[in-house]
């Protein structure tokens, strides 16, 4: 399955500072207005976001100074041609989900910034269902100590965010059907 | 058989009842050894071969079966392999959950389960088995197929039904065993000693879920793929000529680790947890969601519960 970058970020700046942007993520760009809770403060322990490589931090291109943001509704041509959008009304776009003015992060509907890690919240904006049962541990997938710490995915770990179906797979063999089986010569008993 | 619990082909056994001591140690030993001329049992060793029943057993006794056995995987895979003998935890009966609204048919979980538990790989041995079933029929065994291999799953129109070892509480499987060498733990795990089945496949017979497997070769595990963590009453390597089962991966949901099916589920379909807690995640399936028993009309009352998670 392949997960195409979270970056519509991008999207309104259309115009790349050039590869060097993408060299070296800067460490030193965390966000530090986002104050939103983290799966840490909620007990849960979560995987990295799957991001594509090399692509985040955002604000190493979107850095808001040599690229102003663009809030213009548009199909995006020059950068982030991989993702395709198929999520919800044809309306949606890039920045309803990720925030204009700190691109390293996204934004809920009542403009809250939450960071990619918690990024559970603003799916449960409109999927209220599964995040509670995601929270309960019967959506989604737990892995660990069924007494103990668990780990769980977040809901971009299973559902790309841009095309959320949960994509076909090809199967693993059938099983030899019982003619087929010869019983091997040898053995104890 | 009061004080020697192996069988006696030769037919030799009344006499041992009157005996004394030291006649009635002469007869064992001989008895053993020509029970193993007569069987054609010529590699099983005489330890093994007057070894009681798990259950029987003390705990100096069950320390030299495993290494005993340890030994045995050493000299035949040239690796450790452990076997464990973990109790049952107080206060845990296990239940287990399988979502039908999401599992697509992948069968990730049977070559999980097959690596995990040190399955035979030719010929081969699977605990669990994929039914893909019609949307239209529903739940109906009539309109159930284990062969389907498409290109991609799910397919239109279908869904999968996992089906493994269902944990009765009132299993069949170990009611008709002659010998007892299988039965149900205390945390609600079915379990088979290997070294005492002696390969009747009775309860294979009584089990409704298809549940049970017999080795009818040599099992063929290859050495390189041998997981050395293991149980005794689980994943260790099995002899030819014994039945076994899923036993929700004993060795390692006793360490409070998830069953091996439920760690490599693309859709997280399979849930697992003790039914004893009210915090966890099976105990709100049960609560919370459309949940339904396989076969119920049996009365097994399995502790394996399927359900609808949307």
């Amino acid at each position: 399955m392949r997960f195409p970058t979270l970056s519509t970020l991008a999207l309104g700046l259309l115009i790349l500072l050039g590869p060097a942007a993408f060299a070296g993520p800067p460490a030193a760009n965390q966000p530090s207005e986002i104050k939103v809770d983290t799966p840490a403060q909620e007990g849960i322990q979560v995987p990295k976001p799957p991001f594509s490589e090399g692509i985040f931090p955002c604000t190493s291109c979107h850095d808001g100074k040599s690229m102003k943001p663009n809030l213009k509704r548009r199909v995006l041509t020059d950068m982030h041609t991989d993702i395709i959008l198929n999520h919800g009304p044809a309306s949606r776009w890039c920045l309803d989900c990720h925030d204009a003015n700190n691109r390293d992060s996204l934004h809920l509907a009542s403009g809250e910034k939450v960071s990619f890690t918690a990024s559970y919240l603003l799916c449960g904006q409109c999927h209220g269902d599964k995040l509670r049962d995601w929270r309960v541990g019967v959506h989604g997938k737990r892995t660990g100590n069924w007494n103990g710490l668990k780990q769980y995915l977040l809901c971009v770990n299973c559902h790309n965010p841009h095309s959320p179906r949960f994509k076909a797979l090809k199967p693993m063999p059938a099983p030899t059907p019982p003619e087929q089986i010869k019983a091997r010569k040898g053995g104890a008993r | 058989m009061t004080d020697q619990k192996t069988p006696c082909p030769s037919g030799g056994c009344e006499a041992s009842s009157s005996a004394g001591g030291s006649r009635r140690k002469f007869l064992g030993a001989a008895t053993a050894a020509m029970a193993a001329a007569l069987t054609g049992c010529g590699t099983i060793s005489k330890e093994e071969f007057l070894q009681h029943n798990f259950k029987e057993l003390s705990k100096d006794e069950v320390l030299s079966v495993i290494d005993r056995l340890e030994k045995e995987y050493k000299a035949k895979y040239g690796k450790e392999v452990k076997v464990a003998n973990t109790p049952p935890i107080p206060g845990v009966i296990f239940g287990y959950a399988l979502d039908l609204s999401r599992c697509i048919g992948c069968r990730r979980c049977v070559y999980a389960c097959v690596k995990e538990n040190n399955q035979s790989r030719d010929p081969q041995i699977q605990w669990i088995r994929v039914l893909q079933m019609d949307k239209e029929e529903g739940v109906n065994l009539q309109h159930a197929d284990q062969y389907y291999n498409p290109e991609e799953v799910p397919e239109e129109g279908h869904f999968y039904m996992p089906v493994q070892c269902q944990q009765c509480k009132k299993p069949p499987c170990t009611k008709v065993c002659p010998v007892g060498a299988t039965w149900r733990e205390k945390d609600g795990i079915v379990v088979v000693d290997y070294n005492w089945c002696i390969g009747c496949r009775y309860c294979m017979a009584a089990c409704p879920y298809g549940a049970r497997h017999f080795n009818w070769g040599e099992p063929n595990l290859p050495a390189d793929e041998v997981n050395p963590k293991t149980h005794y009453l689980g994943n260790r390597p099995r002899p030819k000529g014994v039945v076994e089962k899923c036993t929700f991966c004993i060795q390692r949901t006793r360490n409070g680790r998830y069953p091996a099916c439920v760690e490599i589920c693309p859709t997280g379909s399979r849930k697992f947890g003790n039914l004893l807690d009210k915090d966890s995640e099976i105990r709100y399936i049960l609560e919370n969601k459309r949940v339904f028993k396989f076969k119920e009309d049996l009365n097994t009352q399995p502790n394996f519960f399927y359900f609808y998670g949307v």
